[in-house]
């Protein structure tokens, strides 16, 4: 675990970079310092392995005073990812991704072998390992950065805005890589961003700073969404609040409407026969939800086979155990007003309205405001508010 | 004319040396060795330098004071060190007049590589530098193996152009009576047997392009390939900003 | 030993140089001129050939490597080779004056050929792109756009060419060139038994005024021709 105890930052022309920080970064957890540019975030992720120095105050580091240890012994156990990666060159990436354990004396053929069992891991092939990075495309080299990063296999991961500078497309891919990742090692990572949607995504805990360096509100996504402190970290998390925070939030048991299916395959007539409001729900044979027939009274499609051109592919499909905002989603798309749920083997469970969605909701919104109370001051030092 | 240079060119006898005119074998040999010794020095020298100012940051005007040396004409400056240093050194012989040759060379093919080193250093990304501070490589690390395999082609650069600098100075330096290729260019001047002016001409071109096409081959196998970006075409993943093909490659690698 | 002495000057000492050049002026300045001039003119003509080869160069993509190998073979040649070696090649006596500002307007191009390639080559995309698009000609867009964008790394190649000229053609005296380098072959040839310094001070003294002169010229030229940098330059 991380432990900010009151460090402040100020530079010589009179700059207070970070004032006065405290905050615990539990081990085992991804904590987001968010914020806009000049909050401060940065320089107290660099202030951890100390890449700049903190003026006052203290870092521990898993209990020990971080300034105990020399910088680069201490940065050696630590794994840094930046935006754009920074990979060296002139080294191939199977060499780039050994770095730390040869600067730790490694032997050479081991180094490499574990850094070929990372490149898999972070979903490059091998053929990348004699490539350099000039080769690789930006995702490609974030992935090979954060390869590097857990070469030494470290207990602390920080961060820099890693999945900035890629594309959408790919900073969603990698997001998602990401927190597998984190599933299967538990690393304590802090992590900086800019983007307040990336932070509530990946944060168990989320911190969020202001121009000046102070900290405005540590909490989880869901409590940062519904309980945003103050005007500024209001605004900062932006519109749909409500909405948003539905994704957190995950459905208790579902009364689902059963449905009658057809199989891709078969007959529009078959169809026509066992539709409800002119659509019919198409599944394959294992099961899966394919889309929505619609049978109208056209006789020319009668004796048509079911095939993926002819089926509405607009609505999405929601897990039996997903969330509200999942659920609530796959009604509001669907196209008979009938959002499709599935079970966790991904076959067709039922389907429920939006009203009813609604009306769960509601009923859970009681529930909750029964139980908890309002937090409304930021929780200094020891984490994050529980749920 | 033409002919009669490659006529003395070619004459066996001119290879070998007499009657008045020197050995071209002797003379390509002092000419290489006075070049190579003094760029060696340079090296020494510069190198280091350069790269100890790239990597701190400090002592940038040693860099402009080293290109303003290049203003100063290499003749003058010869002879100057010359007529001042010779009389001290066995008078007007041949060593005598190596060291003030000497110094003058070193002198031209330092501000090369040092400005190349300096502006090769400076150059490195600073993401790449922040990288590797950040993994844990004492700074001297940081310079050996980070900054300087990417300035190695700066560093290149430097070197040729300062290796052909020394060769053509060395040239001069048969002004003074003594060796090198030069030689045959200021004999065959005095004595108007202009096949031998113009063959030592030819030959103090072909010794400088020999120079620097060995120069660029070491330069290509030195160079990683990764900074020199020199890839076969098969090697190319796919490149570029055609979101489908990167989705495609990444999703394709998971 | 008494010091060897010519018409004129009776000190051999270093710092009487200024002594030396009165006793000398007509003489001295005429080689100063003259050695303005074979610095000056190769360059100004060299640049004229180079900005159009240079634009083909940055223009058409195939012609790049082989024409920068070419002015690369030829940059390589040492120049007091190249001085001796043209003469035949154009069929003229092998001492003939004029090799030498041929020589280095030849030097001059294979410098400035690249150097105004990469200048052009440095503009923008997204700018040449504006500018046809907002209805420029192509000559137009050289000489209104891409040119003057290109004109400080021009002037950086131009100050290495005049100032590496300067050098050269004191190099050209001692092959019986008329100019400043005859002050050091003067000096030189004096110098038995003693040292004689003054010739060869003021020589030294004189190229490095000369070199500094045209640096500046140069200099002034570009911050004139480049006002949008200065702007940059004063906020």
């Amino acid at each position: 675990m991380i432990r900010f105890d009151s460090v402040t930052k100020t530079y010589p022309d009179g700059t207070v970079a970070v004032d006065d920080l405290s905050l615990t970064a539990p081990s085992g957890k991804i904590t987001v310092l968010v914020g806009p540019s000049g909050c401060g975030k940065t320089t107290s992720l660099r202030m951890i392995n100390r890449m700049i120095e903190p003026t006052s105050g203290r870092i521990w580091i898993d209990d020990r005073d971080h300034s105990t240890t020399s910088p680069t012994e201490l940065r050696r156990g630590i794994g840094y990812v930046i935006q754009h990666a920074g990979l060296f060159p002139h080294r191939t990436i199977v060499d780039n991704v050994a770095t730390v354990p040869l600067l730790l004396g490694q032997n050479k053929r081991e180094a490499r072998a574990k850094a070929l069992e990372l490149l898999e891991r972070v979903g490059l092939p091998a053929s990348f390992a004699k490539r350099y990075p000039a080769q690789l495309s930006g995702g490609q080299q974030q992935r090979v950065g954060v390869a590097r990063a857990l070469a030494a296999d470290p207990p602390v991961m920080l961060m820099d805005e890693p999945f900035s500078a890629v594309d959408p497309v790919v900073r969603e891919q990698l997001q998602n890589e990401f927190l597998r990742l984190q599933s299967e090692l538990s690393k304590t990572i802090v992590f900086v961003t800019h983007d307040i949607d990336e932070a509530i995504k990946l944060g168990d805990q989320v911190a969020v700073m202001r121009v000046g360096g102070k900290l405005a509100q540590l909490a989880t996504p869901a409590d940062l969404l519904s309980n945003p402190v103050d005007d500024f970290v209001a605004g900062f998390v932006g519109r749909d609040r409500g909405y948003r925070a539905l994704g957190f939030e995950p459905v208790p048991g579902l009364q689902l409407d059963p449905e009658t299916t057809v199989l891709m395959g078969s007959d529009v007539s078959a169809a026509a026969a066992v539709a409800r409001d002119g659509w019919v729900l198409v599944v394959d044979e294992n099961g899966w939800p394919q889309g929505w027939l619609a049978v109208g009274d056209d006789a020319t499609r009668a004796s048509l086979q079911i095939t993926p051109p002819l089926l509405h592919r607009g609505g999405t499909v929601a897990a039996v155990n997903g969330t509200f905002r999942a659920v609530l989603d796959a009604a509001l798309s669907s196209p008979t007003g009938r959002g499709v749920i599935v079970d966790e083997a991904r076959r067709f469970a039922g389907t429920i309205t939006a009203a009813n969605v609604v009306r769960l909701l509601e009923q859970q919104q009681v529930v909750h405001q029964q139980t908890v109370p309002v937090q409304a001051v930021p929780v200094q030092g020891a984490g994050a508010t529980p749920r | 004319m033409i002919g009669n240079v490659f006529g003395w060119l070619t004459t066996a006898a001119h290879w070998r040396g007499g009657s008045g005119v020197t050995a071209i074998g002797t003379q390509i040999q002092a000419h290489v060795t006075y070049s190579f010794v003094a760029v060696l020095i340079a090296l020494a020298i510069a190198l280091p330098l350069g790269l100890f100012m790239g990597h701190t940051g400090r002592l940038p005007f040693l860099v402009s004071a080293a290109n303003t040396l290049r203003a100063l004409p290499t003749v003058g400056v010869l002879i100057l060190l010359t007529v001042m240093i010779a009389p001290d050194f066995h008078g007007r012989t041949d060593f005598g007049y190596l060291i003030p040759t000497e110094i003058v060379l070193v002198l031209i093919a330092i501000p090369p590589i040092l400005s190349n080193t300096y502006a090769g250093v400076q150059n490195v990304d600073g993401v790449v530098r922040d990288a590797a501070s950040a993994m844990g490589m004492t700074g001297s690390q940081v310079l050996l193996q980070v900054e300087l395999p990417n300035s190695l082609p700066l560093i290149f650069s430097g070197l040729r152009s300062a290796s052909l600098q020394v060769i053509a100075t060395a040239t001069i330096a048969s002004y003074l009576p003594l060796g090198g290729l030069g030689r045959f260019i200021y004999d065959g001047l005095a004595q108007q047997d202009f096949p031998q002016m113009i063959g030592g001409g030819v030959l103090v071109a072909l010794l400088a392009l020999l120079t620097d096409s060995v120069l660029a081959f070491i330069q290509r196998h030195v160079v990683s390939r990764g900074v020199s970006g020199r890839f076969s075409k098969k090697a190319m993943t796919a490149r570029g900003p055609a979101a489908a093909d990167i989705v495609q490659a990444e999703v394709a690698a998971v | 030993m008494t010091p060897a002495s010519t018409s004129g000057a009776a000190s051999s000492s270093p710092w009487h140089f200024w002594a030396y050049f009165n006793a000398h002026l007509h003489q001295d300045l005429s080689w100063l001129w003259d050695h303005v001039w074979l610095s000056a003119l190769p360059v100004v003509i060299g640049l004229a050939i180079a900005l159009p080869l240079g634009w083909l160069a940055s223009r058409y993509k195939w012609i790049y490597p082989p024409m920068l190998s070419l002015m690369g073979l030829l940059y390589t040649i040492p120049s007091i080779a190249l001085f001796v070696i043209i003469p035949p090649l154009l069929g003229l006596k092998a001492l003939n004056p004029i090799q030498v500002p041929i020589a280095l307007t030849i030097y001059s191009v294979a410098l400035l050929v690249r150097v105004v390639a990469d200048g052009l080559g440095s503009v923008p995309e997204d700018v040449l792109q504006a500018a046809t698009a907002m209805g420029f000609g192509p000559v137009q867009r050289l000489v209104k756009v891409e040119l003057p964008i290109a004109v400080p790394v021009i002037a950086a190649g131009l100050r290495v060419a005049t100032v590496s000229n300067v050098s050269i053609v004191a190099v050209a005296g001692t092959i019986g060139l008329a100019n400043l380098g005859q002050l050091f072959t003067t000096g030189f040839q004096l110098s038995t038994p003693t040292a004689y310094y003054p010739p060869i001070v003021l020589g030294i003294v004189l190229c490095v005024a000369l070199a500094l002169a045209f640096d500046g010229v140069i200099v002034t030229a570009n911050r004139l021709l480049t006002p949008w940098r200065r702007a940059v330059q004063g906020r």
